[in-house]
């Protein structure tokens, strides 16, 4: 294999979570909800994810914990928001904020011990391509369900008629409530589907990037993953490609260290933080363009009249 | 069963100040469930968690201590979030408060005079609200969401002060350990009363949030903050400008944090070292809405939080639980709060659904 494809194929292990949790927060914001506490239930996944890895021996049910207790951990946010009526922002910093603390002390029992890293699954004849075939037929599950999820979700949003409904509710709320479209529900089933997104991202953390728990191990993957929601203007393409930027961002600084770069570790860790401001600076700086892409709803609250 | 909301015509003077307690009880509720399922036994914890601390004279200083930069902080987000602006990297501002603060007692360590420390304390404040300042402008001028930039910024001062002690600010005669040289004594910020090490911080977050406490209820700036945060159209009209807005309260959060800062190095640690907060920036969010974003109510609430980092080292000692169970505790706090605060605006009813009976608030 040589250097180039290494890269790639680091690049890609950097890239996925990155595409799962902003894909799921891109359904959730679509419908009208922000929420911002996806670094929590990426962290809330990763720790589940490996914890019952570590149980069953098997990182296939890893996996399907990590996407529960995203979605589970999700709920406690749509409670709040959705029928207690309170502010998204704050809400989305408590589940944050809730989910390192809930994680760290979960995880306690298993700092420092070796995981089982999740096997890729080889794709007959694609796998044997040269240059694509190692890159994008030899890899583990999670990264097929990433790409599948964009393809779905895109095929969802824009051309199911349950996509268009929750596109809908999240420009317009009201309206959508009164052509009797279950605005609730539907935002419940959309917050629902972020958080089991972001505990399928924190599952490839603990059982793909580093297959381990390390307390805080997302890492503020998932305020990248708000950011990149934004630079992909709430569509799932250029999410894509948004997310394989990132990765690569984050991913330099380990290959500039290995060639022996005279810049301090810390600058290049900076980079990832650095490059998700440049890059909002440079997406938000045309205030029209943003209005267009913003669903109108975002973060306001929608209390049924009656 | 359904949870049905109605809004009530003015919001309940009642819950406003009963929600906080309310919150503070399911808490404790939650706590002891917590540690029963940790396999302690809740009385027990609880007591040593929020009782024990409250007993001797050295802990009510430590609660002083860690109270301190909870208000400063909690006190100037407070102003952030009643005029809409998301100041979410106050845990940025900390750092770079101290960093520049220190400059003067780690790179003019030669220099000793009386100054030393004000000017310390006037660095801490214009770092700490120069670093905000870069969100102000991205918000302001750039369009840019403050809550991610912010935020972005964190992660990048606590890099850069990672280098800092371990690279060019490192002590030379600390055997390679990562800290700055110890400050000098003129440039330690003094202890409050002989009785303990509480320092001067605690006043300055007491000044400081009764200073706000009078802006906010006397002052046409105080009306102004209120007017915007509410209606951005309606502070138009009244001749408020939201962009000016945004540079006052992210400058003022940011000062306030800086000061929390390099109070917080200068009081508490005497140095500069690669860890400098257990989070303070982040814990002022939950002492701002615990407080009812009121500064009044900031003291009380960042006393409490105070006492939950004290509780939990002392459980950590007496049950040896881990210290997380503190995050636990004040992720928990958050979400009652946020809960509790419905009941201000909205009568709750929980609406059972029985057999041929239709849903009657469906329409």
């Amino acid at each position: 294999m040589g250097i180039i494809e290494a890269i790639l194929l680091t690049v890609i292990t950097a890239a996925t979570p990155l595409v799962l949790a902003s894909l799921g927060e891109l359904v959730t914001e679509r419908s009208g909800v922000l929420n911002l506490g996806v670094e929590g239930m990426m962290v809330m996944g990763a720790v589940l994810a490996f914890a019952a890895t570590q149980a069953t021996g098997s990182p296939y049910i890893g996996i399907l914990a990590g996407i529960a207790c995203g979605a589970l951990f999700s709920l406690l946010f749509g409670f709040l928001t959705l029928t207690l009526v309170a502010n998204q922002v704050a809400t989305g910093l408590a589940l944050t904020i809730l989910g390192l603390g809930v994680s760290g002390q979960i995880g306690e029992p298993y700092v420092g011990m070796s995981g089982i890293k999740l096997q890729p699954i080889v794709i007959p004849l694609l796998a044997d391509i040269p240059f694509l075939g190692p890159l994008l037929f030899k890899q583990d599950l999670i990264f097929y369900l990433s790409i599948a999820l964009v393809f779905g979700v895109n095929w969802f949003l824009f051309k199911s008629r349950a996509g268009l409904k929750l596109r809908a509710i999240g420009d317009s709320h009201g309206s959508a409530h009164a052509l009797g479209i279950h605005v609730i529900r539907t935002r419940y089933l959309a917050v629902m589907f972020g958080g089991a997104c972001a505990g399928l991202a924190g599952a490839q953390l603990s059982l793909v990037y580093t297959p381990q728990w390390v307390e805080n191990m997302s890492a503020g993957r998932g305020w990248i993953a708000l950011a990149l929601v934004v630079f992909a203007s709430w569509r799932p393409w250029r999410l894509l490609a948004g997310g394989y930027l990132f990765g690569a961002v984050s991913i330099s600084q380990l290959h500039a260290q290995a060639l022996g770069i005279g810049i301090p570790s810390q600058f290049l860790s900076a980079l990832p933080y650095a490059a998700t401001v440049i890059v909002l600076i440079l997406i938000s700086h045309n205030r029209r363009m943003t209005l267009i892409n913003t669903p109108a709803s975002l973060g306001k609250p929608f209390v049924p009249d009656r | 069963m359904r949870i049905e909301l109605e809004k009530r015509a003015n919001p309940s003077t009642l819950f406003s100040i009963l929600s906080p307690f309310i919150a503070l009880a399911l808490t404790i509720v939650a706590g002891g469930i917590m540690f029963a399922l940790l396999g302690k036994s809740p009385t027990s914890a609880l007591y040593s968690f929020f009782i024990e601390p409250l007993l001797d004279v050295w802990s009510l200083h430590e609660i002083a201590i860690k109270a301190a930069p909870l208000i400063l902080i909690g006190a100037g987000l407070s102003i952030c979030y009643r005029s809409n602006n998301w100041n979410i990297g106050a845990e940025g501002q900390f750092i770079a408060g101290a960093i520049a603060g220190a400059i003067v007692p780690v790179v003019f360590h030669d220099w000793h005079s009386s100054l030393v420390l004000p000017l310390m304390l006037i660095f801490g404040m214009i770092g700490g609200a120069l670093y905000a300042g870069i969100p102000a402008f991205l918000k302001a001028h750039m369009n840019t969401n403050e809550i991610l930039t912010s935020l972005m910024l964190v992660y990048i001062a606590q890099l850069f002060l990672d280098w800092l002690v371990r690279g060019p600010w490192r002590s030379p005669d600390a055997y390679n350990f990562p800290v700055t040289r110890d400050f000098a004594p003129e440039a330690i910020l003094p202890e409050m009363i002989a009785s303990g090490r509480a320092n001067l911080g605690f006043a300055f977050a007491i000044i400081a949030a009764v200073g706000l406490w009078i802006m906010m209820r006397y002052t046409l700036k105080g009306f102004e903050i209120t007017v915007l945060g509410q209606s951005e159209r309606a502070g138009r009209f009244a001749g408020f400008s939201s962009k000016r807005m945004i540079w006052f309260s992210m400058l003022l959060s940011g000062a306030l944090a800086g000061l929390a800062g390099i109070s917080e190095v200068s009081g508490t640690i005497g140095k500069l070292q690669p860890i400098i907060s257990p989070g303070y920036g982040f814990t002022a969010i939950i002492v701002a809405f615990l407080g009812r974003l009121n500064p009044l109510g900031i003291i009380a609430a960042g006393l409490f939080l105070a006492l939950t980092y004290v509780g939990g080292e002392a459980v950590q000692l007496t049950l040896s639980v881990s210290d997380k169970v503190t995050r636990v505790f004040q992720g928990l706090l958050l979400f009652f709060v946020l809960s509790c605060d419905t009941l201000i605006q909205y009568k709750i009813r929980l609406v059972f659904l029985r057999f041929g009976q239709s849903s009657e608030g469906a329409h």
